[in-house]
């Protein structure tokens, strides 16, 4: 047994002229891990990818990706990795099978399970074309995975397909995982992080925190989330805001979500508060703490 | 009569259906949304949010059906309809060489508004919408926000009663997208009836009512709160490992329908939840899996999806056509 990350990154800086994308990164990431990296679109999550893919120069830091520094080993990184990037391309014309087969020669290897891993194999001689969302994914999974790579990168895989297909679709992640390959996705969407063993909220370039998605929740933010119902919404935003001991408040549907230090309130304070500004008819209960409550408390602007 | 006037629905969809060649993209959808309704069409790419959306700005013709917006048909009257609705596309395309005002100055001049009012309309719309002081920026260089929220100040220019908005707040930030769905808030607090798309259920969950819509259909509607009711104290939370024996043993469980993995966790849908919160720790250890935790929480949006859709299918294996 090694316990060599299959991913080491260490103060990893990436400039475009004056502009910072990656500034000063640093991680880990172990075999058979699913590492997530959420945060908006030009955070610098598809910088790092491109940049361990050996694709990019990193302006300062250093980062090795299964073993093989990013600068001087490029070449032999990318014939052992899978790509799934939000545009994938798939042959339209040719069949299932065929784009596996056409892919597997690119890398002149092929793992001959992939259509069954990815759950492709009733579908071999379907178009891609007249694929659906989900299936067209599935095989763009298989694409990445058909010469057997040991090290995966998800770029916002699940992005469109509904949820029983994103569900299924992290089977398949897990499965591979269990049997040792490493994941690494990126994601904007709060959905899709949840599915990662370990998280990382990257906001403007930084790192701002790496755990698995409830010790976020359970570490990152000042304390209990509760949902808050009163009429009429906006002025209750602002009026919860204002109260003493509310880390954030932020709209959800139909009624307010509001985290609070750890022990200034419980339910009958919170009512007791808003009814002392004038809401009498409020409804509070108590409520998960979600990973947007994460995201703010580490990218600012709380309360 | 005034009452009436005043809750009338803004925007109503009767029965449409739209195909392209042998594909059905909207397939007999039903809507209506009354002033200060935010209503949330969700659902994969391709199920028909866009092309619905299409259908009622009047970009498409449909098949069958009929869409008003305000009272007035997008087929028959269509230039009145037009004018009463505001349409922020999935790509929003501005003029990246001209200036925020100068985008805001070309958008109101194409919808009729000239002169003071359009002055005084686009100060006030560039200051609601979180753009005032960047009046001078050249539109290309704005952050993904700024321009969605350009895009939304445009669209409101002819003071539209009716905001249809498709996916307006991909890749954006959790702040930002906050920020969005405020500004959304207060349109409808103004009367204003939106409606929005999205695939992601974190965003549907802010809607005041929702439609869950798959392969073209509307399979059903509500607020959210409504939507999850069915499935309250039915989705149990599991930590345990590993996932396979997690898996087997779960799924053996008679009140078990459903288990899905999130990392270590699992979402465990049952029939009734004592048997299972009972059962499952005593089993789990018997197949020699580690067992942490096991409670009961509240339903999400994705929870009730799901069990929406695999309902679906077991009514099609009984032969009942949906």
């Amino acid at each position: 047994m090694t316990a060599e990350p299959v991913i080491a990154v260490e103060g990893l800086v990436k400039r475009f002229g004056a502009f910072t994308a990656v500034d000063g990164v640093s991680f880990t990431v172990g075999r058979g891990e699913v590492v997530g990296y959420l945060g908006p679109n030009g955070c610098g999550k598809t910088t790092t990818i491109r940049i361990l893919l050996g694709l990019l120069r990193p302006t300062a830091g250093s980062a090795s990706v299964l073993g093989f520094d990013v600068q001087r080993d490029a070449e032999r990184i990318r014939p052992n990795v899978g790509y799934m990037s939000q545009r994938f391309a798939l042959y339209e014309e040719l069949t299932v099978a065929e784009n596996l087969a056409f892919y597997a020669g690119l890398y002149g290897r092929e793992r001959h399970d992939v259509a069954e891993r990815v759950g492709v194999a009733d579908r071999l001689d379907v178009r891609a074309g007249a694929l659906s969302g989900g299936w067209r994914q599935r095989l763009a999974l298989g694409i990445a995975l058909v010469h057997n790579p040991p090290l995966l990168f998800l770029d916002e895989p699940t992005s469109g397909v509904d949820p029983e297909a994103r569900r299924a679709f992290w089977d398949i992640i897990y499965d591979l995982a269990a049997e040792g390959t490493t994941v690494f996705v990126s994601t904007h969407y709060m959905d899709e992080a949840e599915h990662c063993h370990r998280l990382g909220i990257m906001n403007a370039g930084r790192l701002l925190a790496l755990d698995a998605p409830h010790v976020l929740k359970a570490t990152r933010v000042a304390g209990p989330a509760w949902d808050v119902s009163a009429e009429p919404l906006l002025p209750l935003l602002e009026a919860l805001g204002r109260i003493e001991g509310v880390a954030n408040v932020s709209l959800l549907g139909d009624h307010a979500h509001a985290v609070t230090r750890q022990g200034a309130h419980d339910a009958a304070s919170l009512r007791a508060a808003l009814a002392g500004v004038g809401f009498g008819d409020v409804v509070v209960r108590e409520a998960e703490v979600t990973l947007e409550d994460v995201f703010t408390a580490l990218a600012g602007r709380g309360v | 009569m005034t009452v009436i006037a005043a809750t009338a629905p803004l925007i109503e969809a009767d029965g449409l259906h739209k195909s392209f060649g042998d594909t059905a993209a909207v397939r007999g959808v039903s809507l209506t949304v009354r002033p200060g309704e935010a209503y949330g069409l969700v659902g994969a790419d391709g199920a028909g949010k866009t092309t619905l959306m299409r259908l009622l700005v009047g970009a498409l013709r449909m098949d069958a059906g009929h869409a008003r917006i305000d009272g007035h048909d997008v087929v028959t009257d269509t230039e009145r309809a037009r004018s009463r609705l505001g349409y922020l596309a999935q790509r929003f395309s501005m003029y990246g060489d001209l200036t925020v005002a100068e985008n805001v100055r070309f958008f109101g001049a194409s919808r009729g508004v000239a002169g003071d009012e359009l002055a005084r309309r686009s100060t006030y719309l560039l200051h609601f919408v979180g753009l005032a002081g960047v009046e001078d920026r050249l539109a290309g260089v704005l952050s993904g926000g700024m321009k969605q929220k350009l895009g939304l100040a445009c669209a409101l220019l002819h003071e539209p009663r009716v905001v249809l908005l498709d996916e307006p707040t991909g890749g954006l930030d959790p702040l930002t997208r906050q920020d969005f769905w405020q500004l959304i808030i207060r349109l409808l607090a103004d009367g204003v009836a939106v409606l929005v798309s999205t695939p992601y259920m974190d965003e549907a969950v802010r809607c005041t009512r929702l439609g869950f819509l798959h392969e073209g259909r509307v399979l059903r509607e509500g607020s959210p709160r409504e939507l999850t009711a069915p499935l309250d104290g039915r989705i149990l939370e599991l930590v345990a490992a590993p996932r396979r024996t997690v898996q087997a043993v779960v799924r053996a469980d008679p009140d078990v329908e459903d288990v899905a993995a999130f990392g270590e966790r699992y979402h465990v849908r049952v029939r009734a939840a004592a048997g299972p919160l009972e059962r499952l720790p005593r089993a789990l250890a018997a197949a020699g899996a580690s067992f942490t935790a096991l409670r009961t929480i509240a339903p999400t949006l994705e929870d009730a999806f799901i069990a929406l859709l695999a309902e679906g299918r077991s009514d099609r294996r009984h032969g009942i056509e949906l």
